[in-house]
């Protein structure tokens, strides 16, 4: 299988301050890459500059990211918006802001499958009841009538998944997905991700803090620490005989790390 | 721009604007000793003359130097302003807080009182006022005061609500403070950051208020020099001497700018994290 | 069919709720305003002789007085005074003897077309602008139109309406520069005048308000979702805007109210402003206590109905969700 997402020597600084320093990792099809590291190691910023979403004093300093044979660090911004939503979705810690507060699930939702051409609406509301049914969520035509603020925190982060697999990209960026839930709606959302990749056959790119998250979904694993990779491989080998120091106090410190 | 140059910054126009604030302010007290010319002296020989360096604002009507018939209504302009703001900043400060700390009905009754001003628009509330108290700055002043103070009151009040609540007043109180000393010691240096930045930035507007009010006949009169009256007063000139009726229009809009400028900086400064 | 009627029934009792709050703020008003002219009033018969410049006796003053209801009690004369307003009465004027309440709706007119013709402007000229500073920000185009309203804001309206006069009046020659009646070339100046004015001070306020939703979270989740910028600006950003837009242009229409009388009597436009300006240099109280009141009632209802609509124009408000979130 190929690589869908090749990150070579990426530096990223934030205000001056270099953030992500000459990181390399890269992503084969269907394959989940979980990142992990305490907050301020640089783990957001990595799937921000991934999706050309860093804030106006963040500056991608060197190095590539190709996505097939795009690189997104030198591609334009209306270029990149083209693969946004169709070949890469996205998926934030806290899914129910990330929608327009004033606007129903179904407008935003068809505005997003506007973005790949004219649909009808008849069909379009088949295909999301569809997936949103997919995705857990009982009653998709209530859903579809809310309003964000109307939904719970779970069910905001279920659809917030949905939406980011409503045209079916290759790849899924995730930003600690499972952080802002209680611990019941945490596997729920695992779940939803892992059929993702099942059913619509994505590549998962991961930021998380949570060593059991990562656990139950990751085939590889990266390590971030200020910026820097302190180790990756495969999941089994970084977990199990952990080389780094650093590593070894992020699995010793687990279940602290899980309640928080 | 890194977080450390933004800073310097703005304490780089704070001390710029500043320095201009206290330039005019001083300008304004002291200018009157300093005329090139005197203000009223008139000079039949050389009237309406285009601004020129020996009159680098021209000559009015009657041969008198606009420059030092400026610099000398700025006294008027801006210590009345001055003294408007004080006014009102006194006592919305002092209302609110009175609001505040009693609570109850007090709380209600001020408040209903502060939205009642609140509901006349703009300067028609000290339009009406200005002329049943008569012409004459103070009386200008006076009117402005009335439509002036609910914004300092609704101001402190909320300040001050938010400081009541916080815990270490308990602590205070416990100590035995008197109200008096509450209010002054734990309560108003908590506040007074905001109020003293809407005071300055409200300068500019309350100079522009006041010399409407001259303009109108309903503030300062001549031979009291004020830039508003003086625009008023030399409007018919507009066509055969506009630097006449605009040099006393250009000053206020110089003043009002520093003002604001300043009152920018200070915001910045003081919340860093505003606009 | 049953949630329909329930929400129209919440909305009623909404609507219903704030105009039995408008009341005590309506009495106060009329109250301020009245015992505002009454202080100045008593000598008002005087004033009224002795602009018609000629001697009286005290007993024809006082005559004067109890003609006009003066001697009585201040409550009552209150009382008497609303009871007529509720039947349009507001009393004559002291100089030409004509109904104030008429005379006030005769000039009326002219001032809503002024208003609203500047009103107008004041949209064209700054919601455009403001967006495009807002989406611009820190570039040249927001920098020099942040330095335009910084200038606008610091020029006071009768200075504004000298330079307006002074270019297209007299320099181009173009336009009236007193206004030749009623129409709307008379109108153009003096609106031009109070829209530099207000669109300085609203461009601002247009352009936070823009800057502050396209700071929000929502907009990485739209472009995470590869929405145009097009339409994350016109039909998501503009979406929420245009609640503080709509909000902010109510609120300056007091400003605007106030405006007009020093503009209208520069002008010569013949409306309420030049009305209670020429009444206040006659100190005609009636007219300026008419002007007054009305100003502020037509500032407290547009204010009350620009609230309705807010609230029924954001779901989070309209569904009955908590002002916190």
């Amino acid at each position: 299988m190929s690589d869908i997402l090749a990150v070579n020597d990426l530096t990223v600084s934030y205000a001056g301050d270099e953030s992500v320093s000459g990181l390399s990792f890269s992503l084969k099809e269907g394959e989940i890459l979980c990142i992990v590291g305490e907050s301020g190691s640089g783990k957001s910023t990595i799937l921000k500059a991934v999706a050309g979403l860093l804030s106006s004093d963040g500056e991608i300093r060197g190095g590539q990211i190709l996505f097939g044979n795009a690189d997104l660090t030198s591609i334009s911004d209306s270029d990149l918006r083209k693969l946004l939503g169709s070949e890469i979705g996205m998926v934030f810690q806290n899914a129910g802001a990330s929608f327009h507060p004033m606007r129903t699930i179904r407008d935003q939702l068809y505005e997003i499958q506007r973005t790949a051409g004219k649909m009808d609406r008849s069909v379009f509301e088949k295909k999301a009841e569809g997936l949103l049914e997919s995705f857990g969520l009982a009653n998709p035509k209530r859903i579809l009538d809310s309003y964000p603020f109307e939904l719970s925190g779970g069910m905001q982060q279920r659809v917030g998944i949905a939406a980011a697999m409503l045209l079916s990209p290759r790849l899924l960026l995730a930003d600690e997905p499972t952080s802002a839930v209680d611990v019941m709606i945490q596997r729920r959302v695992v779940e939803e991700l892992l059929l993702a990749r099942k059913d619509y056959g994505a590549a998962i790119l991961m930021v998380t803090h949570q060593m059991g998250v990562v656990r139950r979904m990751a085939n590889q694993v990266l390590v971030l620490k200020d910026g820097r990779a302190v180790e990756y491989g495969p999941v089994d080998q970084v977990l199990r005989t952990p080389k780094a120091d650093y590593t070894k106090k992020l699995l010793a410190a687990e279940p602290r790390l899980r309640r928080a | 721009m890194t977080k450390k140059s933004k800073k310097s910054a703005v304490k780089t126009r704070l001390i710029v604007f500043g320095c201009l604030t206290i330039l005019l302010i001083l300008l304004a007290i002291f200018g009157q000793f300093f005329l090139p010319y005197d203000p009223y002296k008139q000079n039949l020989s050389n009237t309406k003359a285009m601004p020129s360096p020996a009159h680098i604002l021209g000559t009015d009507r009657f041969g008198r130097d606009m420059f030092s018939r400026v610099i000398l209504g700025a006294r008027t302009s801006i210590l009345s302003t001055l003294l408007l703001v004080l006014i009102i900043m006194t006592v919305g400060t002092a209302i609110g807080l009175l609001a505040a700390w009693y609570g109850k009905w007090v709380d209600s009754l001020l408040m209903r009182i502060s939205d009642l001003f609140l509901a006349f628009p703009g300067l028609v509330f000290a339009l009406a006022l200005a002329a049943v108290l008569g012409g004459g700055i103070m009386n200008a002043v006076i009117a402005l005061s009335f439509t002036g103070w609910p914004k300092y009151a609704r101001l402190a009040r909320s300040g001050a609500l938010a400081q009541k609540k916080a815990l270490y007043l308990d602590a205070a109180r416990l100590s035995g403070d008197s109200t008096g000393k509450m209010i002054f010691r734990h309560i108003l240096p908590n506040i007074v950051g905001p109020i003293i930045v809407t005071a300055i930035l409200d300068i500019g507007t309350m100079l522009m208020e006041i010399a409407g009010l001259s303009f109108l006949g309903l503030g300062a009169r001549p031979p009291i020099l004020e830039w508003g009256s003086m625009m008023s007063e030399s409007r018919n000139l507009l066509i055969t001497a506009p630097w006449v009726t605009l040099s006393p229009g250009l000053a206020i809009v110089i003043t009002v700018a520093v003002f604001n400028l300043f009152g920018d900086a200070l915001r910045d400064r003081l919340d860093p994290s505003g606009r | 069919m049953l949630a329909c009627i329930r929400i129209f029934y919440i909305k009623m009792k909404y609507i219903g709720k704030r105009l039995l709050q408008l009341i005590p703020i309506l009495i106060g008003i009329t109250f301020l305003s009245f015992a505002m002219m009454r202080i100045a009033g008593s000598d008002a018969v005087e004033e009224m002789y002795n602009v018609r410049e000629s001697a009286v006796s005290e007993q024809v003053i006082e005559a004067k007085r109890a003609e006009l209801g003066l001697d009585r009690p201040f409550l009552v004369q209150y009382g008497s005074w609303l009871i007529g307003i509720l039947h349009g009465d507001m009393g004559k004027s002291y100089i030409s003897g004509r109904d104030v309440f008429m005379t006030f709706l005769s000039k009326l007119r002219a001032t809503l077309l002024l208003s609203v013709l500047s009103l107008g402007l004041t949209v064209l000229i700054s919601i455009p602008l403001g967006i495009l500073a807002a989406v611009r920000q820190g570039r040249l185009t927001d920098k020099v139109l942040r330095g335009l309203s910084f200038l606008g804001n610091a020029m006071p309206g009768f200075f504004t309406a000298m330079v307006v006069m002074e270019i297209f009046g007299l320099k181009l020659n173009l336009l009236p520069v007193i206004s030749t009646g009623v129409n709307l070339k008379s109108a153009i100046l003096p609106a031009l005048t109070l829209a530099i004015s207000m669109s300085a001070k609203y461009l601002r306020q247009v352009r936070a308000a823009v800057l502050e939703e396209l700071n929000k979270d929502y907009i990485k989740g739209l472009k995470s979702r590869g929405i145009s910028d097009r339409i994350i600006l016109w039909k998501n950003v503009m979406r929420s805007a245009s609640l503080t837009i709509i909000t902010l242009l109510a609120l300056s229409i007091g400003s605007l109210l106030g405006g007009t009388a020093i503009i209208e009597s520069i002008f010569m436009w013949d409306g309420v402003g030049k009305l209670a300006i020429d009444a206040i240099n006659m100190r005609d109280y009636p007219i300026i206590l008419a002007y007054v009141m009305w100003m502020a009632i037509i500032f407290v209802v547009v204010n009350l109905v620009t609230d309705i609509i807010y609230h029924f124009m954001d779901p989070r408000i309209r569904l009955g969700e908590g002002e916190d979130s």
